[in-house]
C-alpha cells in the first residue's frame, strides 16, 4: 500500500508544461526534476515531498516524445501519477523509466489538493477518505518493470522476456 | 485489415493481425536527432550490447540545437557525433541538412509500407509516404538500436474522408486544425489516422505531410495517406535503388491498402468546401477558431518547422509578401525545413523577398518551435506560428501565447502587425 498527499492538476497537461524545451539538453535527473512543471508552477519541485501524488485529468502527458518529463516527475519525489487517462508515448516512456501510471476515470472528481490518499497496487484501489475508486490493476509484465525502476534493468534480469 | 494492420502484420512476419493485439515489429528506420539522442545513447550504453543492431538503419540529425546555442547543446553534439563515429551510422546528418522530419523523405529513407519509429512525436509526418510511422521515448530507442525490433499495441483506425475544393487562401493547414478541432487533442489517442478522399489525391506530398504530421496533436499513434502516382514522383532520385526499387514498391502496393469494411475501422466524412482560414489559439492546439474572428496584435511571426517551412509553404508567404513591409512593430523569422528547400528558395528569389520585407532568415533549424533555441518569446509576447503546437511555454516564456496559422494568414498577419485573412 502506497500512501501520499495529492497535487492536483487539470485536462492536457503536455509535457511542455512537465518540461519545457530548453531542458531537454539536460538528461540527469536531478537537473531535470529542478525543472518540473515549470510551465505553471516553477516552485513545485520544492513543495513536493517524496511519495506524493500527482492527480490529473484526461490526456495527461500529451505532445512530445521527451522521455525526460516522466524523468522530471519521479526526479522530483513523485510516486505515482493517477489520471483520466494519458498519452500514448507519455504512458510507454513512464513505465520504461519505472515511474508508475494509474488510469483512474473519475478519480478528479473525488480528490483534492492536498489530500492524503492511498494506493494498493495488488487489488487495484484507491482510497481516498470516504471514497474506494477502482482502477485496472497493471498486467505482471508491467509491474515487473516498475518493481525494477524501469525497462532496462528489468531486461537485463529478464533477458529473455517477450515484452507481452 | 487496415493499412495500420496490413504493415504491422507484414513487419511481425504474420498473416493477419487485429487493432488490439500486441506485435513485435521489425524495424525499417529508426531516428533520433541531437535532443532526444543523447538520451537514448545513455540507456542503449546501459543495455549493454556494445554494437546497434544496423548501422545502415539508423538515422541520425541534427535540428533541434542548430548550430550549437550552449556549452551544454554542444557537449550533447559531441556525444552524438562520437557515438555516429564508434557505431559506424551510415545516415548522420550534421547542423548543415535541416529539420528531421524535413530529410527523412527528402533524403530517401522513408518508403510505403515500411516501419518507421523516431525518438521525436513527430514522426508520424513519414506516413504520408505510405508508412507506419511513429514517435517513441529515448528507453524504447535504445531497444531498437540494440535489437532492431519494438512492441506495438495494434491500433484502431480513424480514416479521414476528405472531399470538396479549397478556396485559395486556405491551405492543407486550415484542413488539420478543422479536423483537430472537431475530434479533439485526445480524439485519436492510440489510433492510426488515415486521410483519404478526393482533397487529398489532389494534395502535393508537401500537403500531405501537413495532414499527417498533426495527427499527434490528436494523440494518433500515425498520420497516414495511401502512396500513389505522386508518392513514387517524390521518391524518384531520392530513394536507394532508383527505378527498381520504385518498381518494386508500385508493385507491392495494393498489398497495403485499407479494406473499407475491416472492423477496426472508423471513417469520418469532412468536407472543406466552405473551409475558411483558421487558427489553433492559446494554449491547446484544439482550440480552433476562424482567424477573421480573431483579432489581436502580434511580436513575432514565425514560418518554418516541420510543419510548414517547406518550399510550398515559403511560395505562399513569399506571394504575399512580395513588395511589402513588414510592420513596424511585428518581427518575422523564415527558417526554410531543409537544406534542399533553402537552395530552392534562394534560387527562386524567395529569399531576397523575405529579407527585402524586413524578414530574419536563418539555416535549416527547428527554430523557436519548441523554445529551446533561436527565437523564443519573452512575457507577454504574442507569437503566431506555422509550427504544430501553442501549449503554454512552447515558444518561451509560460507567460506568453502561440496562435498556429497557415503559411497564408502568417505572412498576411505579418504585414499588417495583427492576425490578419488574406483575401481570396
Ligand atoms: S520543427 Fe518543431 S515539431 Fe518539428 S521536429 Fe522541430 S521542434 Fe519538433
Amino acid at each position: 500500500m502506497m500512501e501520499g498527499k495529492v497535487w492536483k492538476f487539470g485536462d492536457d497537461i503536455d509535457t511542455d508544461i512537465i518540461l519545457p524545451g530548453r531542458y531537454l539538453i539536460y538528461t540527469d535527473e536531478e537537473r531535470l526534476s529542478q525543472h518540473c512543471m515549470e510551465g505553471l508552477d516553477s516552485e513545485f519541485p520544492n513543495k513536493v515531498d517524496n511519495g506524493d501524488f500527482i492527480v490529473a485529468g484526461k490526456n495527461f502527458g500529451c505532445g512530445s516524445s521527451r522521455e525526460h518529463a516522466p524523468i522530471a516527475i519521479k526526479g522530483c519525489g513523485i510516486r505515482a501519477v493517477i489520471a483520466e487517462s494519458f498519452a500514448r508515448i507519455f504512458y510507454r516512456n513512464s513505465t520504461n523509466v519505472g515511474l508508475t501510471l494509474i488510469e483512474a476515470p473519475g478519480i478528479s472528481q473525488y480528490v483534492k489538493e492536498g489530500d492524503k490518499i492511498q494506493i494498493d497496487m495488488d487489488t487495484g484501489v484507491i482510497i481516498a477518505g470516504e471514497n474506494r475508486i477502482e482502477f485496472k490493476k497493471l498486467p505482471p509484465f508491467m509491474m515487473g518493470i516498475l518493481e525494477e525502476g524501469g525497462l532496462i534493468n528489468y531486461l537485463k534480469k529478464n533477458p529473455n522476456i517477450e515484452p507481452q | 485489415m487496415t493499412k495500420a494492420e496490413k504493415i504491422l502484420a507484414k513487419a511481425s512476419k504474420k498473416d493477419k493481425v487485429e487493432a488490439g493485439d500486441i506485435i513485435i515489429a521489425d524495424i525499417d528506420i529508426a531516428m533520433t536527432h541531437d535532443l532526444t539522442g543523447p538520451l537514448a545513447v545513455e540507456s542503449f550504453e546501459k543495455i549493454g550490447t556494445g554494437k546497434v543492431w544496423d548501422p545502415s538503419k539508423i538515422v541520425i540529425p541534427f535540428d533541434h540545437q542548430v548550430p550549437a546555442d550552449s556549452l551544454d547543446s554542444a557537449n550533447n553534439h559531441i556525444l552524438m557525433r562520437e557515438f555516429v563515429r564508434s557505431q559506424k551510422i551510415e545516415n548522420f546528418y550534421d547542423v548543415k541538412q535541416g529539420v528531421c522530419h524535413q530529410i527523412l523523405p527528402e533524403l530517401g529513407h522513408v518508403l510505403p509500407g515500411t516501419v518507421i519509429v523516431g525518438a521525436d512525436s513527430h514522426t508520424c509526418t513519414h506516413g504520408a509516404l505510405g508508412a507506419f510511422a511513429t514517435g517513441i521515448g529515448s528507453t524504447d530507442m535504445a531497444m531498437v538500436f540494440a535489437t532492431g525490433k519494438l512492441w506495438f499495441k495494434v491500433p484502431e483506425t480513424i480514416r479521414f474522408n476528405i472531399t470538396g475544393e479549397l478556396a485559395s487562401n486556405v491551405s492543407a493547414k486550415d484542413v488539420i486544425l478543422h479536423i483537430l478541432g472537431e475530434t479533439g487533442a485526445d480524439g485519436a489517442t492510440y489510433k492510426a489516422c488515415e486521410y483519404a478522399g478526393e482533397t487529398v489525391e489532389k494534395m502535393s506530398i508537401s500537403d500531405r505531410m501537413v495532414l499527417s504530421n498533426m495527427a499527434i496533436e490528436m494523440g494518433g499513434k500515425t498520420g497516414m495517406v495511401e502512396s500513389d502516382e505522386k508518392t513514387y514522383q517524390y521518391l524518384e532520385g531520392r530513394v536507394k535503388g532508383g527505378k527498381s526499387t520504385i518498381n518494386r514498391l508500385k508493385a507491392e502496393q495494393k498489398r497495403f491498402i485499407t479494406d473499407l469494411e475491416s472492423p477496426s475501422l472508423e471513417i469520418r466524412d469532412i468536407d472543406v468546401d466552405e473551409l475558411e482560414p483558421l487558427l489553433s489559439c492559446p494554449h491547446n492546439v484544439d482550440n480552433v477558431k476562424p482567424a477573421s474572428e480573431v483579432d489581436v496584435e502580434i511580436d513575432q511571426v514565425f514560418l518554418g518547422s516541420c510543419t510548414n517551412g517547406r518550399i510550398e509553404d515559403l511560395r505562399d508567404a513569399a506571394r504575399i509578401l512580395k513588395g511589402e513591409t513588414i510592420a513596424d512593430s511585428t518581427r518575422m523569422l523564415v527558417i526554410p525545413a531543409s537544406r534542399e528547400t533553402y537552395m530552392k528558395a534562394l534560387d527562386e528569389g524567395l529569399i531576397k523577398i523575405f529579407v527585402e520585407a524586413g524578414a530574419l532568415v536563418s539555416a535549416p533549424c527547428c527554430g523557436p518551435c519548441l523554445g529551446g533555441h533561436t527565437g523564443i518569446i519573452g512575457p507577454g509576447e504574442t507569437s503566431l506560428s506555422t509550427s504544430n503546437r501553442n501549449f503554454k511555454g512552447r515558444q518561451g516564456s509560460p507567460e506568453g501565447e502561440v496562435y498556429l496559422c497557415s503559411a497564408k494568414v502568417a505572412a498576411k498577419s505579418a504585414i499588417e502587425g495583427r492576425i490578419s485573412v488574406p483575401e481570396l
